[in-house]
Parts: C-alpha cells; structure tokens; sequence
C-alpha cells in the first residue's frame, strides 16, 4: 500500500495539540518550514518539541524560534537552539526569559541514545559521561545506575525517546513513498523512532529508488512514513543541496527581535500566503 | 591581504598555539562554530604530513561519515577521536564549562544555546582543548553559574578524557588534572602576566618565569595562508576573508 500523499494542511492536522515531536538538525534539507508555517497557521498549541540534537544551524533554528514564538510550544528538549553563525534565536531566548518556554536540557549523544533505544523498542539506553553535570542534575529522567557486569562502574541510563510525531523535509520521495535522505542518518533514525511519521518532499519521481542499489543505500522505506505533502521549496530558505539563504534568516532574525516586528513577520510570511491563495 | 612576509594576525598565533596542543594526534574532531580550532588542527594536520585525520562539523571536504551525526560520539566513546574543541559562556577555575545560562537556572538571566555534546566528550575524548577568545572576568569566573560539563571527576567514575589546556587572546592555560588547576604556560606577544591576572576571575598557578607565546615561523604562516586558508574558506568563508584575505581565501 503506497503512502497516502495529502495536502499540506491535511499534514498538518495530523500532529495534535500536545504532541511530542521529532525536528531535525538542518545540517542538510530536511527542515520542514512550510509545514511549521501550517502548524502556526492552524494554532496548534502545547507541543513537545524535541530537536535532534539540536536546532542550532540557521533553517533549523529559525524554524523552532518561529514555533516557539508563535505560541505552538509548550517545551523543547534540546542540546542547542540558535541560528549559527548569525547569533542567538531570538523567540527562543525571549521565550525563556519571560519564563513562557520549559527548556529540557540535554546533551547531544543523550538524545541520539534515547532515541537509538526508541528506535529498537527497548526503555532505555546507557550512556558515558554526564556525572558531575548540573544537566545530569536536573534531569530527574536520566538515572546512574551501577554497571551489571562491573559493578562499581556508575554509569547514566536514558530513557528511550518514541515522539508521538517525527516532522521533516526531504527532497524526493518516490511512487512507493519511499523518502530518499542519503547518507543522512538522522532522519533515518526519527522514522524508525517516531510513532507517526509526516513527511514533506519537493517532488516525486517514478519508480522505486530500491531499483537503483546507489539510491537505495540513502532510503527510508515507506512503511515507515506514514504520510507526505508535495510543497516544492516546502524546506525555504534551505535548498535542496542543503545551501541556506541566510539573507532570509537574518531578515526574520531582525523582525523576531521584538513582539511588534514578529507579529508583523508572521501575518506577511505566514498567514498573508494562505489569505492570498483562499482569495 | 596578508602576504607571507605579513607579521601574524592574531588568529594565526592561536591557530599555531593550537597546532602545537595537536602533536602526535591520530584523529582530531571540530564542532560547532570554531574556526579557529578548525583552522589550528588544518596545520596540524598539514605539519603532520599526512598521518592526522581531521574532522569538521559542517565541512563537505572534512565530512566522512555514513552513520549520521550519532557517529562522531560513538567513535568518540571507542576511543576514536584523539582531541576536541570546547567553549563556554563561563569557564571557571576548575574547568568547568557553562554553555547554558548565567544566574539561577532554570530562570536564567541571559540564555545561551545549550549544552551541545560537551557533557559527553569532556568525559571520553582525550585532549580537550577549551578556548575562549575573550578573556576577562565575565567569561573566565571563579565558579560557574551552570555545569554544562565538569572539568574534572571523582575516582571511579569512567574519564579517559578531559581538559589539556585553555588558549584565550592574552594566553595559553595548561591544566593539571589532579588537581583540578589551570596553569600559565605562557602570555601572548604583546601581553603582560599582570594584565592575566587582572582579566582572570579565578586562581591559576605560576611556575616561575612565564615563557611568551611563540609567534608562528615563516613555515607556519605558510602553511596557513596557503593549504589551510583554502580549506577553512569552504566551511567559513567570512572568517577566512577577514583573517587571511579575501584573494587568498578565494584562491583555491
């Protein structure tokens, strides 16, 4: 059975108020920004968003920042939110600061063990390092335990991560729904993780990438991905190469400085576009 | 434009300083947002001539993964990454780093980005080397307001890895593991031991006369201007133009 292949607003309806979701790092084309956009639009509200591990180069960042600051987020696990080399997400920091966002702090390979355990179905995996931190801390979830086959070796347990959604962008998926992502990993590992996987792709091509044994080495199969939109350009201002337009990130950075000038970049690059296509 | 007769740019001293920390290593990691230390293990790799292995996060040349961004920390738990680069917002006297906020958290007064995979790779990655390009009492306290990753650990707990030195713009720092200490290795040209000490909020040892920092030598700057310019543009090319000129970064 091939995966359904919906608008995107029927995409988004699919991720609940509350939800708990995967977004990825945005190191390649995989930030859903159209699909954030139609989540802000529809107003869902008290997400769980769990970046992994971070969403901390620009696309990525932007896109949490631009949740966040629309009110979507209730809390965000994380091991770094910010736009790279253009400085701090300024939703995300003013978030915090108002005392409007819980952050749960994590560390990087933290969230890729959770989420490795998630992946196989077991409830948590070990992880070195973390004792001594205040992360560790503050974590009542992570736990040190003694090592079973060393005892005396105290080492850190991590619960297994399964988001109620995993969200990304791709850039094809095929007639199968089969999603190509390369050598990409990361997003490999929130399908296998995640209990319902939304998907949104550039385009679809014919055939199966499993013809192709080159293609088929970077594939998520479809019975993985429970459902796709086709939005070209649905990751904007991340390419499909994975290039960002920063010219587009610092102008949204500039607007989100203030409540007045974000309110003014969300009714222009978020809602205007839907008032535009309904008139 | 810097012409290899150009006296070094300050960038290039701690590239160097860097280079000198890396001797000897296999496998050396850079992560998020550091140029320098990109720059500094680029040397090092290129003095080693062909026996170090450099990895840089967001680098297509310098990229060879296949397991996603989870690898580079599994490698690092098998022992496979020799050295890493490690900042903070705060680092204080003991070598622990804050990379999350200053006053009380969770209500912190100013929030940085996060812990990244500091409180991981301190523990298991050899050679840590922190640096820290502003040096005073706002970045270098006595103690920090968050510990995003402890300098040091009890006995028993399972740390091959941790904290070999901190290079900053005035200095190089060693650090003594047993005893949790920053040590002053040498001063930068240009810099004072009382100008150290005036901008560090936390105690460090001084053993005897304090040696200057070693400028770079005319193969080094070479070597920067040359094969690691070229390839440190590709990954950060404003950084790249501002320190080794816009024709040379652009050259290769």
């Amino acid at each position: 059975m091939p995966t359904p292949v919906l608008p995107l607003d029927a995409l988004a309806a699919q991720v609940r108020d509350g939800a708990s979701v995967t977004v990825q790092k945005g190191d390649e084309a995989d930030v859903p920004m159209a699909l954030a956009k139609a989540l802000v639009r529809r107003g869902v509200r008290g997400l769980h968003v769990i970046t992994l591990p971070t969403a901390a180069y620009p696309a990525s960042g932007m896109m949490v920042d631009l949740l966040i600051g629309a009110g979507c987020v209730e809390s965000v696990e994380t091991s770094g939110i910010s736009l790279h080399e253009l400085g701090a997400a300024p939703r995300f920091t003013q978030a915090v600061k108002a005392g409007r966002l819980k952050v749960v702090d994590a560390t990087c390979p933290a969230v890729y063990a959770g989420l490795q355990a998630g992946a196989k179905g077991q409830p948590f995996a070990p992880l070195r390092g973390l004792i001594g931190s205040d992360l560790l801390r503050h974590r009542s979830d992570y736990r040190v335990i003694d090592n079973p086959y060393t005892p005396g070796d105290r080492i850190v347990v991590v619960p297994a991560i399964n988001a109620d959604v995993a969200i990304f962008h791709a850039t094809r998926a095929d007639a199968e729904g089969n999603v190509w992502v390369g050598r990409d990993r990361d997003r490999l590992l929130a399908a296998h993780a995640a209990n319902t996987v939304l998907v949104t792709v550039d385009r679809v091509v014919p055939g199966s990438f499993f013809d192709d044994p080159v293609l088929g080495a970077g594939v998520i199969p479809a019975p993985y991905v429970d459902a796709i939109a086709i939005v070209p350009g649905g990751g904007v201002p991340l390419a499909a190469d994975g290039g960002v337009d920063l010219a587009e990130v610092r102008r949204y950075q500039r607007s989100a400085a203030s409540d007045e000038g974000f309110a003014a970049w969300l009714r222009d690059e978020v809602f205007a576009p839907e008032t535009a296509l309904t008139a | 434009m810097n012409g290899s007769a150009a006296p070094p740019r300050p960038e290039e001293l701690y590239a160097s300083v860097i280079a000198g920390l890396l001797a000897g290593v296999r496998h050396v990691a850079v992560g998020m947002l550091s140029p320098v230390p990109g720059a500094g293990a680029l040397l090092a790799a290129e003095l080693a001539g062909g026996t170090m292995r450099v990895s840089i996060l967001g680098s297509h040349e310098h990229n060879r993964w296949t397991n996603g961004g989870a690898e580079l920390f599994d490698l690092a738990g098998r022992g496979g990454v020799d050295a890493f680069f490690l900042s903070g917002g705060q680092i204080d006297g003991h070598g622990n780093i804050n990379l999350v906020g200053t006053g009380a958290y969770p209500a912190t007064e100013v929030r940085w980005s996060g812990s990244f995979g500091s409180a991981y790779l301190y523990f298991v990655v050899p050679r840590v080397i922190l640096f820290r390009w502003e040096h005073s009492r706002r970045t270098l306290v006595e103690q920090v307001d968050f510990v995003s990753a402890p300098g040091r650990s009890e006995p028993g707990i399972f740390r091959p890895g941790g904290p070999i030195a901190l290079v900053t713009n005035l200095c190089l720092f060693g650090y003594d593991k047993a005893r949790g200490r920053f040590q002053l290795r040498s001063v930068h040209p240009g810099h004072t031991v009382e100008e150290v000490r005036d901008q560090t909020g936390f105690d460090f040892d001084v053993d005897g006369e304090v040696p200057t920092t070693p400028a770079p030598d005319a193969e080094r700057l070479a070597l920067l201007r040359g094969p690691v310019a070229r390839q440190i543009a590709g990954i950060y090319p404003a950084f790249a133009g501002k320190v080794f000129g816009p024709l040379r970064a652009a050259a290769g």
